[in-house]
């Protein structure tokens, strides 16, 4: 029910026709996939959680060449990053950058193994000395080896 | 008529659910057993009642009553009637219903299935299960009503979307809806708990067949959603890290630390705290999964307020349930006795290592959910977006310690262990993980050393398994076939469930590092090749189906020497005027070969058809893990240990001629 209403809110904006067409490809493979690694990182600001690698919205495909133009004018990936950045925001990274209003974002959810973590020692310090802290004495040690 | 008739049902179940939530509580305090007793009742009638307005709405679908709104919005006459069927949970209202009526089937196999249980608590479960009922039934009665009337009735429905009347998806949700409303079970059990004052051993094995019971609808459910999108949605993805499959996989990955806290609750008594959180957890999340996606708080904080009425009453059901139990939580925890100790290296500690990573990698999922949507109401100015990379980035580190603690944790003694026994006996598949390790890494190049190391892991997992059974099955006299025939199904159930999650990292990994694809424009006659592919392109031509008309294209795919064809369609729907691609996939042990066709297009030879050609390998593990995940649910369900009932203090006169089971 729930992927049903995902796909038909996603249908009223998306044929099914996938992403990359064969006409926007690069002729050097290796800037074609730098593109598309870059393209992966880069949200379609109009669609639903896709990429604009994923998408065939109309806006995605201008995004698409508009990454490969700057690939070709000999940008690097930071730069051309940072210019589509420059355009649309942070909004149009699916990695959002580690800044005061992301650390938690980024730090959360190592601080719940940590803290996590210091509250199960703490909780096991708290309580009478654990079993792993008091030995057998000789006369329990002597009954043990006579039963096994 | 029958409208009516399934209306009225549905006001009735909520008198007798209101009924429910007060009386049995009455007579656990009080000490009465007939008011204990009418909580059995009730939860049965109840049950009764739903599924007569379930009923009713099903066939006012099937027989296309267009007089009732919900029918004519969801299907048309020339929907197959299967379909036509399953409109009735496709859509708001429908869904809703199913879902009450999960939740009263599950009151109702509470009481049915209940007889061990302790009298007092099998009441207060029942009427906390009925306070949920109350809740929903209200929801559902007074802003999400599926019998509302449509005057005058049109001729014809809506049709539904061709693309979505697939049998993935009249299964997908009833699945998902098992596991959701499952874990209300659990809850019920854990506020119980607390209104008693006492979490003990007994406690925890009588929910933990519950616990079972939703998380193996959960994961099939899981699984077959992302095989749907794997096969329907046309370019392979198998999973994308959406809000609204991160909905399920929140509950799912709560679930599963439940299902092993309670396990140290029941065998050892410790825990029952943190058993109790996670279980009020878990269906916190699902109902936050069901109901926040749903009412469009995701996409953006303004559709919120689209449909105000039923946002605030789905927020209120969620802070009252959750900030009810917590609170309840936080005033009996403290006071209740904790269980037996244990030593730092032992099969407890193993366990919460367990259950805080699993928390962390909630943690992930929740944060990379929820981030943007509080970013938006905080700082509107800075709107954020979190995605795959997000993700890959933050739950592939803290999973790698979780898969590792898989294989080691059943290999631990309860109570207190020696590293160095621990260590001797996974000495044989540590070695053998390290060679695989070491041959991958050789073989596949230091670039994919990361892809080496998850597919290390599955093996790693596997063998861990495969270790449960051999350890038990040797004994000190060598082999044993009594020693396999009287292995608990538990043990089974174990060993299937960490093996499925070895297959599935495993697929994981090869599918993220080593798929292929080529794009591009083809003519009939030409080769191209992707990967260990190497596909030509046979024929095209233009077919009429059912109610579409498509484009059909054959290829001939060669690999390793053998040969298979595969058919790609691009269909146009001339009523809903929508377009589906429907990809080729040759499927094999080792990967798929998946070719899917787009437009005509042209490139410097002329005009073609535009090719999508991938090689997925290992891709079907994903998805037979997670079905052997689910077996081993089911196979751990079935334990007889959980139908013997569970220890309790006062012992039973026993039948003459039977012996105590354990």
């Amino acid at each position: 029910m729930l992927r049903l209403a995902a796909l038909a809110a996603g249908l009223l904006l998306a044929t099914p026709a996938a992403a990359v067409m064969p006409d926007e490809m690069l002729a050097d493979p290796a800037q074609e996939s730098r593109a598309r690694t870059i393209s992966k990182d880069l949200r379609c600001v109009v669609c639903q959680n896709q990429s604009i690698d994923d998408s065939d919205a109309p806006l995605a495909k201008d995004l698409r060449l508009l990454v490969r133009e700057q690939i070709t004018l000999g940008k690097t990936d930071a730069q051309v990053r940072d210019y589509v950045v420059a355009r649309y925001g942070n909004f149009v990274l699916l990695k959002p950058p580690v800044e005061g209003d992301t650390l938690l974002l980024w730090v959360g959810p190592f601080a719940v193994l940590i803290l996590g973590g210091i509250g199960v020692l703490l909780w096991q310090r708290r309580r009478p000395a654990s079993a792993a802290d008091t030995p057998l004495s000789d006369v329990e040690r002597a009954e043990l080896d006579r039963l096994s | 008529m029958l409208a009516e008739i399934g209306h009225y049902a549905l006001i009735l179940a909520l008198l007798v659910a209101m009924a429910q939530a007060v009386l049995p509580m009455l007579g656990a305090v009080r000490g009465d057993a007939a008011l204990m007793a009418f909580g059995r009742s009730a939860a049965a009638c109840q049950a009764v009642l739903i599924a007569i307005a379930f009923g009713a709405l099903m066939t006012l679908f099937g027989q296309a009553d267009f007089s009732v709104a919900l029918v004519a919005n969801h299907s048309a006459i020339s929907q197959p009637l299967p379909y036509r069927l399953a409109a009735t949970w496709g859509n708001h209202e429908g869904s809703m219903l199913l879902w009450v009526l999960v939740l009263s089937l599950y009151g109702a196999g509470i009481a049915r299935f209940g007889d061990n249980l302790r009298t007092t608590l099998q009441a207060r479960v029942l009427s906390v299960q009925a306070m949920i009922s109350v809740a929903f039934l209200a929801f559902a009665l007074f802003t999400s009503n599926p019998f509302a009337r449509l005057s005058p009735a049109p001729l014809d429905g809506a049709e539904l979307n061709p693309l979505l009347q697939d049998p993935g998806l009249v299964f997908h949700p009833p699945l998902l809806y098992l596991g959701y409303v499952g874990f209300s079970v659990t809850f019920s059990f854990a506020v119980a708990a607390l209104l008693e004052g006492r979490a003990d051993p007994a406690w925890a094995r009588w929910m933990r067949p519950w616990v079972l019971a939703a998380w193996v609808p959960l994961t099939i459910g899981i699984t077959l959603g992302s095989f749907w999108a794997y096969y329907e949605l046309g370019w392979g993805g198998w999973w994308f890290w959406d809000p609204v499959e991160n909905a399920s996989f929140m509950p799912w990955l709560l679930g599963t630390a439940l299902l092993h806290s309670a396990i140290v609750t029941e065998k050892r008594g410790s825990l029952a705290g943190w058993t109790i959180l996670l279980a009020i957890l878990a269906f916190s999340l699902s109902l936050i999964g069901t109901f926040l996606v749903r009412s469009g708080i995701l996409t953006s904080v303004h559709a919120f307020a689209v449909d105000p009425e039923r946002g605030v009453f789905i927020l209120a059901m969620i802070i009252g349930a959750t900030g009810t139990a917590l609170a309840l939580f936080a005033l009996r925890a403290p006071q209740m006795k904790s269980g037996a100790l244990f030593g730092s290296i032992s099969r407890e500690a193993g366990l919460t290592m367990n259950n805080l990573l699993l928390m962390a990698l909630t943690a992930v999922v929740f944060l990379g959910t929820f981030y943007p949507v509080i970013m938006e109401a905080v700082a509107p100015a800075n709107k954020i977006s979190v995605g795959p990379p997000y993700y890959n980035l933050v739950f592939v580190p803290l999973s790698v310690p979780l898969l590792l603690l898989v294989t080691v944790g059943p290999m631990l003694a309860w109570k207190r262990d020696d590293l160095a026994i621990v260590g001797k006996k996974l000495l044989v598949p540590a070695a053998i993980t390290a060679v695989l390790l070491a041959g991958l890494t050789a073989w596949t190049g230091l670039a994919n050393a990361v892809a080496a190391l998850g597919l290390a892991l599955g093996g790693w997992l596997i063998l861990g398994a495969v270790l449960v059974l051999v350890r038990r099955w040797w004994g000190a006299g060598g082999f044993s076939w009594r020693l396999v025939r009287t292995t608990p199904a538990a043990s089974i159930g174990l060993a299937l469930a960490h093996a499925g999650l070895g297959f599935t990292t495993a697929g994981i990994a090869a599918m993220t590092t080593f798929a292929a694809e080529n794009i591009l424009v083809m003519r009939p006659g030409e080769t191209a090749v992707a990967g260990p592919l190497s596909v030509t392109l046979r024929d095209a031509q233009e077919v009429d189906g059912a109610n579409y008309r498509a484009l059909r294209a054959r290829f001939t795919v060669q690999q390793g020497g053998r040969e298979t064809t595969l058919v790609s369609e691009r269909r146009f729907y001339n009523n809903s005027r929508n377009q589906t691609t429907e990809a080729g996939i040759g499927v094999s042990v080792l990967g798929n070969q998946y070719v899917a066709i787009g437009d005509v297009q042209s490139d410097a030879r002329g005009q073609g058809l535009v090719v999508r050609l991938y090689w997925h390998p290992l891709v079907g593990w994903i998805w037979f893990g997670g079905l052997l995940m689910a077996l081993g649910g089911a196979a751990s369900l079935s334990d007889r240990r959980f139908r013997i009932g569970a220890p309790q203090q006062r012992s039973l006169p026993l039948a003459p001629g039977l012996v105590p089971a354990e």
